[in-house]
């Protein structure tokens, strides 16, 4: 088959590189749009055997007995097993070791797995789970975060930090009394975020395959094979050197398939049983059980503006119902908190934030993990500010930007920051200036904005090797390799692997072999999540690249009997720059290599820089580089029914520079799809049962946009290279969702001149802001407060410029509390040059 | 017979992801009635290439990143394949009616209509290019 011939370079991509910034087709492209890939479920093996596992029916009980005995005697079941086959827990975070396999002593939602059977076929496996009987002493469901806190209710867990509380915590950065007190205009506001989720169009799925040498082989749809191998380990008391897990493509991730699952270590004991490969392929119906979405997040907000609209002090609190188990929670409770100060210059900050354990299915990190629900409150709460303040909202925020090189008062590090452009490119682009304000009734604009990283600072589990790795091996026919751990889920990583090879060693991307996401032939990456991959990979990639390059020019430097910096690889060939006739191709140039230095093969590491923070807590939001995107939505509402149409979203994202632009765009158009499904329409609700019973599992119901509801998009790439990333490349995957929500909230304030401050913005609550509206009371839908909590003692922490070193002020190690080192001369309130 | 192109996405007639052309026509598999379908001429993705190579809307789903995951897109390109052999010459709108019972969560569906018009363009016989926004960004 022929491969696609490649689009001219544009003029907009940069200097003299060949690859990098060219829209070149993603080297997996072949194989999706002729169905070749293979995801999870299209694999195969002989005498392989089909899992299904029995899901709790009840929310929260005890398990008084399972009886298997009537499965295990029907014909064609191989094994059967239970919580006590798999008595040791496991959890994404070191610190939230909460779930069985199969549920040990009590289930906590409707869904939590009991059992599990494999069969010869689906159909016996489900037959025979039918015949599993479960004796439940039934507890009361927790269903709220009220639920929740309330000391009358059962306990889910008995650990936390309180009767019900995953987690609970309170930092301050500075005195945000005092800059409130400074205010002209202190507003208050409680938003409401609801949960919703993935909605992969692949089902989660796994195949085991336990050897007779006593190995274990796992294909599995996750974004995060070495977090697997490693609960594999852990779970089945086996060594990880005896594991290797296999990502396959993922078709769709957005973080749905970051946690280890129940379903991957099933079928992997069921193999060891039965000596028989066993797979597992769950229904749409249990992959809204495994969950792991948008928080629900309650949110309360007070923040000081001078009349200028700068900021002189913010108090944040978020309630996030965390669902049955811990997941990514505690990551999750802080990043509601940790990037309400890398936008505009937040001088004083306090974040007080929970999250409590309630009987649904668990939450977990979305496209944006934590971070969507604040930037809707702080988004809105901005419009709301600069309308009372009489403001232009695009403005308002132009005058007040975090400049770039320069730390916050949470000490989040701050690098390059493009935010400035993207916004001037939106206001330009939509004609705000001509519109905001001024369209006729029922149509309006607005602005939002948003940050994200690329990538987090830290670890999820504490150590100090490379978070990306990358091995690359050159043979003398000319072929390269690329081996790396990262996972490609549709965003392009394993693309992005042999752009920058390619371009380092002057060779077609499309004859570089990537091998990715294997435990056991490929160096570890720690997944695809944070949006981490292009900066960490990509940096892993380059530094093996720049290596293997090394060596070719060596040895030809050696050959030729000239200066290496006189030898250029590109088009495939090795050349000497100032005699063009002394040339070769580029397989030749590595048989002189390797003939000089044995096999050619080179490493790559990348380390995330030291961040700044040195507080409990520091660890979540730091990152070596923020995106940012700015995004304006024009939308149409019908007074009569509360319809809301989003009609063109202009949006620009700040990336740093773009690997691919056409791969960066899709992220871009994808991100604003996602936003704008959540803020009209996307939710996870429960009904029945004290409501914890899933109100639509299923795609006939759970709403999400087709064609019909999906705007028009024009995206601008901002590109300002950030010195952090490969080539200058920041991410995209994640922050260009950001602004989608809170642009269209605004916008339908601008149309309407009501306020709903919760999403989805479904036409119920438009039409109850209307109605408050005619009657002359605040024209408003949304939470009405937030619940009494007993906040922690907050961690003082005080900002750079009260002389902070990072630390909190009642640590010993602290010095400088007391302003010794005072402001930096030309910083900005909420924020000191780095 | 190992075809990996079809896919099972929902169970329940919502997302199109199974979608093959039945005598040309888009069917959901997960609800067809296998006797339904007796003589009747079945086309997957896996049938859309030919001794040529890639179908036009294959090549443009290529070019333009009209492909993420991919799950979905066996789908999209048999409905789509559908929508231009009856419309060589579709509207946005045509292609957005044709294309609503696929559901894709990646692209946010702006690549697919495009890939569909680029195709269709060139089936239509014109030397067309994508446009320079289109893979770059606007300016």
């Amino acid at each position: 088959m022929a491969k696609p011939e490649p689009p001219a370079a544009s003029t907009r991509s940069g200097g003299n590189l060949r690859v990098v910034g060219r829209a070149l087709p993603k080297i997996d492209a072949v194989s999706k749009v002729t169905g070749r890939t293979r995801f999870a479920d299209d694999l195969f093996l002989p005498r392989m055997l089909h899992s299904r596992m029995l899901r709790s029916t009840s929310p929260h009980a005890e398990i008084r007995a399972v009886d298997t005995s009537r499965a295990e005697s029907m014909p064609g079941v191989a094994a059967v097993l239970t919580g006590k086959d798999l008595p040791i827990p496991y959890g994404i975070l070191p610190v939230s070791q909460d779930e069985h396999a199969l549920c040990f002593d009590k289930v906590r939602f409707i869904g939590d797995p009991v059992a599990a059977v494999a069969a010869v076929d689906e159909e016996t496996a489900e037959e025979a789970c039918r015949a599993i009987d479960v004796e439940y002493a039934e507890l009361d469901p927790v269903a709220s975060i009220g639920d929740a806190l309330d000391a009358e209710d059962p306990e889910i867990h008995l650990y936390g930090d309180g009767h019900n509380v995953h987690k609970a915590v309170a930092l301050e950065f500075g005195d945000v009394e005092a800059g409130l007190a400074k205010a002209d205009l202190v507003l208050e506001d409680t938003f409401f975020y609801e949960g919703n989720t993935h909605l992969p169009m692949e089902q989660h799925a796994a195949l085991a395959e336990w050897r007779p040498d006593g190995k274990l082989t796992l294909w599995t749809s996750t974004q995060t094979p070495h977090y697997v191998h490693r609960a594999l380990a852990r779970v089945l008391e086996v060594p990880a050197s005896r594991i290797r897990v296999i990502a396959t493509p993922n078709g769709g991730g957005f973080g749905g398939k970051s946690d280890p699952f129940n379903h991957e270590i099933v079928v992997a004991e069921l193999s060891r049983r039965t000596g028989r490969p066993v797979k597992i392929c769950l229904t749409r119906e249990e992959v809204f059980y495994c969950h792991r979405g948008r928080h629900p997040v309650l949110m309360w907000m007070k923040t000081g503006f001078r009349k200028d609209g700068s900021i002189t002090g913010m108090h944040f609190r978020s309630y996030l119902d965390g669902g049955a188990y811990g997941s990514y929670g505690v990551a999750s409770t802080y990043y509601t908190g940790a990037l309400q100060t890398v936008t505009y210059p937040v001088p004083a900050y306090r974040f007080e934030g929970l999250r409590a354990f309630t009987n649904k299915p668990p939450c977990g990190p979305k496209r944006g993990h934590g971070t969507p629900q604040p930037r809707f409150a702080l988004e809105v709460h901005v419009d709301k500010a600069a309308e009372r303040l009489g403001l232009d909202p695009a403005q308002m925020r132009l005058d007040h930007l975090v400049p770039p090189d320069s730390v916050t008062a949470n000490y989040m590090k701050v690098g390059s920051m493009g935010l400035g452009a993207c916004i001037e490119k939106v206001v330009a682009a939509s004609g705000w200036h001509d519109k905001h304000g001024k369209l006729p009734e029922g149509r309006g604009v607005g602005l939002a904005c948003g940050s994200y990283i690329s990538g987090a600072g830290l670890p999820i589990y504490w150590n100090a090797m490379p978070h990306s790795g990358v091995q690359l091996k050159l043979d003398r026919g000319g072929g390269v390799t690329v081996f790396c751990g990262s996972t490609d889920i549709g965003q392009g990583s394993d693309s992005i692997l042999a752009y920058v090879v390619a371009e380092i060693l002057g060779v077609d991307p499309f004859e570089i072999d990537v091998v990715t996401a294997d435990t056991s032939l490929t160096p570890v990456d720690l997944g695809s999540y944070s949006s981490r991959v292009t900066l960490m990979s990509g940096n892993a990639a380059l530094q093996a690249a720049e290596r293997a390059r090394e060596l070719l020019v060596q040895a030809l430097a050696e050959a030729w009997q000239i200066p290496g910096s006189r030898i250029a690889l590109a088009e495939g060939r090795a050349m000497d720059v100032e005699d063009p006739d002394r040339s070769m191709s580029f397989a030749e140039a590595v048989v002189v290599a390797e003939a000089k230095f044995g096999t050619i093969g080179t490493v790559g590491s990348y380390t995330p820089p030291a961040s700044p923070g040195r507080y409990k807590g520091a660890g979540v939001g730091p990152s070596p580089a923020y995106s940012y995107a700015a995004a304006v939505a024009e939308v149409t509402v019908d007074p009569a029914t509360g319809e809301t149409r989003v009609d063109e979203v202009w949006i620009a994202h700040d990336i740093g520079r773009a690997i691919n632009p056409v791969v960066a765009i899709g992220q871009v158009e994808g991100s604003v799809y996602m936003g704008l499904g959540e803020a009209l329409m996307e939710e996870m609700t429960y009904r029945g049962n004290r409501n914890v019973v899933h109100r639509h599992p299923s795609l006939l119901e759970y709403k999400s946009p087709t064609t019909h509801e999906m705007c028009r998009i024009h995206t601008f790439l901002v590109e300002d290279p950030d010195p952090n990333g490969p080539f200058g490349a920041k991410e995209v995957g994640q922050g260009p969702l950001l602004p989608i929500p809170p642009a269209i909230v605004n916008a339908i304030h601008d149309a309407v001149g009501v306020r709903v401050d919760e999403v989805p913005v479904t036409p119920q609550k438009v039409l109850t802001a209307l109605k408050r509206k005619a009657k002359g009371e605040e024209p408003r839908e949304g939470p009405a407060g937030v619940p009494q909590f007993a906040w922690p003692e907050a961690v003082r922490v005080p900002p750079p410029w009260a002389g902070g070193d990072g630390r909190a002020s009642d640590d010993p190690r602290h010095v400088g509390a007391g302003g010794v080192r005072g402001s930096v001369p030309g910083s900005v309130p909420g924020s000191v040059p780095a | 017979m190992g075809l990996t192109g079809t896919k099972h996405g929902c169970e329940l007639g919502e997302c199109g992801t199974c979608t093959v052309l039945v005598d040309g026509r888009p069917v959901l598999s997960c609800l067809a009635v296998p006797a339904a379908l007796e003589g009747r001429e079945i086309t997957t993705v896996e049938g859309l290439e030919s001794a040529l190579g890639l179908h036009p809307l294959q090549t443009a789903f290529v070019e333009l990143g009209a492909a993420q995951c991919g799950y979905c897109t066996p789908g999209f390109l048999l409905a789509s394949s559908a929508l231009l052999e009856e419309t060589p010459d579709p509207t946005r709108e045509e292609i957005v009616d044709a294309l609503g019972g696929n559901l894709c969560r990646c692209t946010g569906y702006l690549k697919i209509y495009e890939a569909v018009e680029l195709a269709a363009a060139r089936m239509r016989g014109e030397d067309v290019q994508p446009a320079e926004e289109t893979l770059y960004g606007e300016a």
